[in-house]
């Protein structure tokens, strides 16, 4: 029975990083602008198919052993899938923004570059599957009736860490204060001579690297890739954001967890059947009775 | 502006009118097969194998149906492996491309809704490849060249209890899927019928578009059976096994046909060498026309063709061979589809690439199953041939 526990609890954490993850850039971009980036589930899609291509090149055509083709994939994937990003922010969104366009218009042009990112994906590479190469063996340890690979303690350790960042990059420096300061006050920062599109390009830099990151290893950890593997589990990663409190990076990444250790624990005590319905009840009622999510704060508007 | 719209709207329906004019000489077959979606490789095996059988005829010269010649028109439409996709896709292919019968769709899961559609619209439709009951069942309209769930089940239980020596089984399956789900309830039943009450000790579920499946692993792993059934689509076979291996499992796996696409290799690789599952027919160690046909296949498309390519294959040729046996079309829509009904009904047995069958009263085939052991080279290697 207690196996059967820890079992649970491994697993929900490992299933609740790829949540986290992706959770964190959807609240960072939400905090800078207050734009929910619907897009961003689709641009982890975009980083787990970069991994796999610059591993299957690394591997294939450079010949290299798989712990450096990691070592090299891993900044690669980030950089590359933070390009995404930008672009997806200069080409869609800072025009609008520009021309001061109401955020409704926003979120839905950030729907149809998710669409875009999967259907293009879908014309280019066909809809066959991707089978992501084996990069470092994965060991299965198995102490006391748990088991746990190398791979899951890599994926929860990762996002751990890639939390404590995140959090030292918007609490501790210049550039955080900056992100803080234009959630607060959009119009009074460029006065102070911040700039703020660069502070926006930055935070898209940040929050898509991280989406390629949990590309990456969720490649690794669910090695097949599909061009609507992003869909599902970044509308689920929202929700995560939103339970957590959207604009807190400790709501993304508590969120995050939650909703996986809640998935995962619904299954293990219920039939698997009622997964999502249980699951999302339970977040329902977190919601119901915070409504800005566990580290939200009630924002008042002034007309 | 206006006269020019017009102008234009006429000669488009012109041109319209001209292509089903001109079209009289050909026989339109409808494919509704899913090139997208999550089941890729099933559509392109259809598709491949369709494309090979045309060749072959229009090569020859087209069908000679009453003797006159047709050339055969294959549409493939693309019904992304989704129940509704797969309603609208039959419905484009009856009412708009004006098929005369329709092969497909392949899944359970499109099968039984797209059924009831060519049933209402008066129809011929084979699925190659469906094997929920369902599909066809009170369905005259609607045909099927594989076996049935209710066949297979029994299959898969007796095949992993005499060589798995098991007393116990856990199932896992794909909920949210007419096929998999049909073919798991039929598992246990028949399971707990041979072996006593309890001895499925556990019985697992997950969505289709789920990745992780540990906590559903976690139960099954503790409850400790002898082996787990898994009648899911090769894409979630090659994830579960995977993850399976990884929770320290290391026990047998009984699969079901929906493991037999070519590309369950790449996917799943070293984790899947070793496994049994049950299925149409073994592309390794076949003779005669299979193995005809497999060579003509892996020449010509570069893998060895899966059960839906063979089972494509016969499907076409049943409703091919239907279609000769009107003794001549009227070129009337409706009174030609309704001469292929009976044709269809009343061939007598047919020999087919992956067995010879026989339609039974509900349109299905009494047919024979075979078990297949994946080799350490990849191969689907004969194990051992079901017959009913």
């Amino acid at each position: 029975m207690l196996e059967s526990i820890i079992q649970n609890l491994i697993n929900a954490l490992q299933w609740g990083s790829f949540y986290a993850l992706i959770a964190l850039g959807y609240t960072m971009v939400y905090g800078v602008l207050t734009l929910i980036n619907f897009a961003h589930g689709d641009v982890f899609m975009v980083g787990a198919y970069i991994a796999f291509f610059v591993a299957t090149f690394i591997l294939g055509a450079l010949g290299l052993p798989g712990w450096v083709a990691l070592a090299l994939t891993i900044p690669i994937t980030m950089i590359l899938t933070a390009g995404v990003g930008v672009s997806l922010e200069r080409i869609a969104y800072r025009p609008l923004r520009r021309k001061g366009a109401h955020r409704l218009y926003v979120v839905i042009t950030a729907l149809m570059c998710g669409l875009i990112l999967e259907n293009a994906n879908l014309a280019i590479f066909g809809a066959s599957r991707k089978a992501f190469p084996e990069l470092i063996s994965v060991q299965v340890y198995t102490i006391g009736g748990v088991s746990f690979t190398n791979l899951k303690i890599a994926v929860i350790g990762t996002a751990i860490l890639s939390f404590f960042i995140l959090q030292w990059i918007v609490t501790k420096t210049k550039v955080g204060m900056a992100m803080r300061a234009i959630s607060y006050d959009k119009f009074a920062v460029p006065l102070m001579g911040i700039p703020i599109d660069n502070i926006i390009v930055i935070t898209f830099i940040l929050g898509s690297a991280f989406a390629g990151l949990a590309g990456l290893l969720f490649a690794m950890s669910y090695p097949i890739l599909e061009p609507y593997m992003g869909a599902l589990i970044g509308w689920k990663a929202f929700i995560a954001a939103v339970v957590g409190g959207i604009g807190d990076i400790r709501g993304a990444f508590l969120g995050g967890f939650l909703l996986g250790a809640v998935e995962i624990l619904v299954v293990a005590v219920f039939p698997s059947t009622y997964r999502d319905l249980i699951a999302f009840s339970v977040l329902l009622i977190i919601l119901s009775l915070k409504p800005t999510g566990l580290f939200g704060i009630a924002k008042t508007t002034k007309i | 502006m206006k006269k020019k719209l017009v102008a234009a709207i006429f000669s488009c329906s012109a041109l319209l009118v001209a292509g089903t004019v001109m079209s009289a000489d050909t026989i339109k077959i409808g494919f509704n097969i899913p090139m997208t979606g999550d089941i890729p490789k099933v559509g392109e095996s259809s598709k491949f194998s369709a494309e090979m059988l045309k060749a072959d005829i229009n090569g020859a010269g087209g069908l000679e149906v009453g003797g006159k010649k047709y050339m055969l028109e294959f549409i493939y439409e693309d019904n992304e492996a989704k129940a509704e996709s797969a309603v609208t896709t039959a419905l484009k292919l009856i009412d708009k491309d004006q098929v005369l019968a329709m092969i497909g769709p392949n899944s359970s899961k499109q099968a039984v809704p797209a059924g009831q559609v060519a049933d209402d619209n008066e129809t011929v439709m084979v699925t190659p490849w469906s094997t929920n009951p369902d599909s066809t069942l009170d369905r005259p309209w609607v045909f099927r060249a594989a076996f049935l769930d209710p066949f297979q089940g029994p299959v898969a239980v007796n095949f992993a209890v005499k060589t798995f020596n098991a007393k116990t089984a856990a199932v896992l399956y794909d909920l949210s899927n007419d096929y998999s789900k049909g073919l798991a309830e039929i598992f246990r039943e028949v399971f707990e019928k041979k072996m006593g009450k309890d001895t499925v000790v556990a019985f697992e579920s997950h969505g289709t578009k789920d990745q992780d499946f540990s906590a559903q692993l976690t139960k099954i792993i503790s409850a400790k059976p002898d082996f787990i059934f898994l009648p899911d689509n090769y894409n979630q076979v090659a994830l579960i096994v995977k993850q399976a291996h990884q929770q320290g499992y290391k026990g047998q796996f009984m699969g079901s046909d929906a493991w037999g696409s070519s590309e369950l290799m790449t996917l799943c690789g070293d984790d899947c060498k070793g496994l049994y599952f049950s299925t149409h027919y073994a592309a390794a160690g076949a003779t005669g026309a299979t193995k005809e046909f497999i060579d003509r296949y892996t020449k010509k498309y570069g893998y060895v063709p899966d059960d839906v390519a063979a089972l494509t294959w016969d499907a076409t040729r049943i409703v091919l061979q239907a279609v000769q046996d009107t003794g001549g079309l009227s070129g009337k829509l409706r009174k030609d589809r309704k001469a292929v009904l009976k044709a269809m009904a009343a061939i007598p047995s047919f020999d087919g690439i992956t067995g010879s069958m026989k339609f039974d009263e509900q349109g299905d085939p009494v047919k024979c199953a075979v078990v297949v052991q994946i080799s350490d080279s990849g191969e689907f290697e004969f194990a051992e041939s079901v017959c009913p």
